[in-house]
């Protein structure tokens, strides 16, 4: 009996761990598509809500190189991998760039409720430009990147897994996030980009081309999102049209739960997310992990508008 | 010679308000001139319309022989034009130094250390508080502050909104004393707009007054001082 308790107890916590370590690596991810929300909701106090789409774009653009190098072995993966990285990168910031320049610049200034309705707009037509160029059907990939470590706690028969992806996922953005960091608190773009969020006609005023540091702003957040869309790509191995949406939703919610406005708030709020996705999957019900986020959204908006990290008061001119 | 800066026939409208109906006024290199005139009047509406933000609806702006008037406002204020708008205007979440660094940008060729010494030198406050964030100054620091960040970009014009408001007579001297003396050392021309219309009149070269939106009188500013509607309306009757 006593033996028996034991390796419950050793189960527990092997079943713990399994979850904590999805929970960082999904974490990770929601955290960098957040920053882009959460950076262009700074600067124009907008919610960009075709940002979700930027990262499906990133995804399919990231398969479809991956896809093209023909998933060899051994030094071709890495080259594959890589190229993939740069190309998504470079493509699907191409698509917030022109995506801020269609949808979102000629309304500056408009009412808020315009903008709104253009970033639905641009999602959805966003969505079906994927779905009619690429088809509706999921995309696959075989697994690429594989092995990993496992682990055992006590005499129990569960495994611990730690897929070398899974470091890779928190490497690189633990990399990204250092380099992010330092270009905003450090570089003359980083300023300029605290400048406009804090006070954009005076930032104007000291000669900052404003038009060309929010377009950079979206240039960044698609970026971002670029990468997470490899990532998810090489972890889930399918992905389709509609990745972005419910992604979207997800880390919009890491964004406000971490206050929105702030970019270690979004990475807070990125794994408080992930976390929250992987234990409700592994204690409760998997169907309902996308009902748990959401319902987070609700309570936090209700109970914690500015989130954990946010300035109580946004002042937008 | 033709002046620095030219403004004809501006009008701007905030919607269906018309804040300047149809302005003229001319600002030579090396120049003070004040600009006086009471609530409302369209002061700070005439500065911020000069740097393209509201655009001039009428009329024309030249700024050293170019027509400014549709440009951008970060592209006019780089040919040389600084601005320490109404209300200071300090970014609240940057340092001291960082906004220094802001003031750097319409100038990428000044030296920025040697502005930053002359800064610290012309308010040591400044300097003490150097990486203290703007939000957690003073008002009185902010506004020094807000003119040394224009200064950094070593500007041909700047153009100053009632830069003594809200400080103590004492420093508010100390800031005529600076305006002078950087218009005299380096040139630079300024264009004022001041509440303290004695102390202003006497620092400047020429001024004018702004009624509803129009010049209603200008000349030198012992002329101004000496004028009984001014004397009247903006130095309370007594000359002083
Ligand atoms: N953003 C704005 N929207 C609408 N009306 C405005 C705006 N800014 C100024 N006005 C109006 O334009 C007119 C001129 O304002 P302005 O601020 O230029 O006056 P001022 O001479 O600087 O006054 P003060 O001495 O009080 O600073 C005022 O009637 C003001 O109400
Ligand atoms: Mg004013």
């Amino acid at each position: 009996m006593g033996h028996g308790d034991g390796r419950a107890h050793f189960y527990v916590m092997d079943y713990f761990a399994q979850q904590f370590i999805n929970g960082i690596s999904l974490g990770a991810i929601y955290g960098l598509i957040a920053i882009g929300y959460t950076m262009v909701y700074g600067i124009i106090g907008m919610i960009n809500f075709a940002h979700g789409e930027i990262y499906m774009i990133g995804a399919f653009i990231a398969l479809m190189v991956v896809v093209a190098f023909g998933i060899g072995e051994g030094g071709l993966v890495i080259v594959a991998l890589l190229s993939a990285l740069l190309v998504s990168m470079a493509l699907t910031s191409l698509y917030g760039w022109v995506l801020e320049r269609v949808a979102y610049r000629p309304l500056r200034g408009s009412q808020r409720l315009a903008a709104l309705i253009s970033a639905i707009g641009m999602s959805i037509a966003l969505q079906n430009y994927v779905q009619l160029t690429q088809g509706a059907r999921v995309k696959t990939l075989p697994p690429i990147i594989q092995g990993g470590f496992e682990f055992q706690f006590g005499d129990t028969d569960f495994i611990v897994r730690l897929s070398t992806l899974q470091i890779m996922i928190v490497l690189v953005t633990i990399a990204l996030m250092a380099v992010f960091a330092l270009l905003i608190a450090r570089t003359a773009l980083g300023r300029a980009q605290r400048a406009c969020q804090q006070d954009q006609s005076m930032a104007a005023l000291l000669g900052v081309n404003v038009d060309r540091t929010i377009s950079l702003t979206f240039v960044m957040g698609a970026a971002l999102a670029s990468v997470a869309g490899l990532m998810v790509t090489l972890y889930y191995g399918v992905i389709d049209f509609f990745v972005g949406f419910i992604a979207g939703i997800k880390a919009f919610t890491a964004a406000v739960l971490g206050g929105i406005g702030s970019i270690p708030g979004a990475m807070l709020g990125g794994l408080l997310i992930g976390f929250t996705e992987a234990m409700w999957s592994g204690y409760f019900s998997i169907e309902y992990k996308d009902v748990a986020t959401f319902s987070i959204l609700v309570i936090v908006l209700i109970f914690l508008p500015t989130g954990i990290l946010g300035t109580p008061e946004v002042e937008k001119v | 010679m033709t002046p620095l800066l030219k403004v004809s026939g501006v009008r701007t409208f905030y919607g269906a308000i018309e804040a300047l109906r149809g302005v003229d006024i001319e600002v030579a290199e090396g120049e003070i001139v004040t600009l006086i005139g009471s609530n409302g009047a369209g002061k700070s509406t005439l500065l911020m319309t000069i740097c393209g933000n509201p655009q001039a609806r009428a009329g024309e702006i030249r700024f050293a022989d170019r027509d400014i008037t549709r440009f951008r406002t970060w592209d006019i204020v780089r040919l040389g034009i600084a601005q320490t708008p109404e209300g200071r205007r300090i970014f609240p979440r940057m340092t001291v130094l960082e906004n220094l660094q802001m003031g750097a940008v319409a100038n990428p060729d000044a030296d920025f250390d040697d502005g930053v010494r002359r800064a610290f030198e012309l308010f040591p406050v400044l300097g003490q508080r150097r990486n203290q964030s703007g939000g957690t100054l003073s008002g009185g620091e902010q506004q020094m502050l807000a003119i040394a960040r224009a200064l950094i970009s070593r500007p041909k014009l700047l153009l100053l909104d009632e830069p003594s408001l809200g400080l103590a007579p004492r420093l508010a001297r100390q800031i005529f004393a600076v305006l002078r003396e950087i218009n005299q050392s380096s040139g630079t021309t300024i264009f004022l707009v001041e509440q303290n219309a004695y102390h202003a009149l006497r620092l400047c070269h020429r001024g004018y007054v702004l009624a509803n939106g129009m010049v209603t009188l200008e000349g030198t500013g012992g002329e101004l001082l000496e004028n009984p509607a001014v004397q009247a309306a903006y130095l309370g009757g007594t000359g002083q």
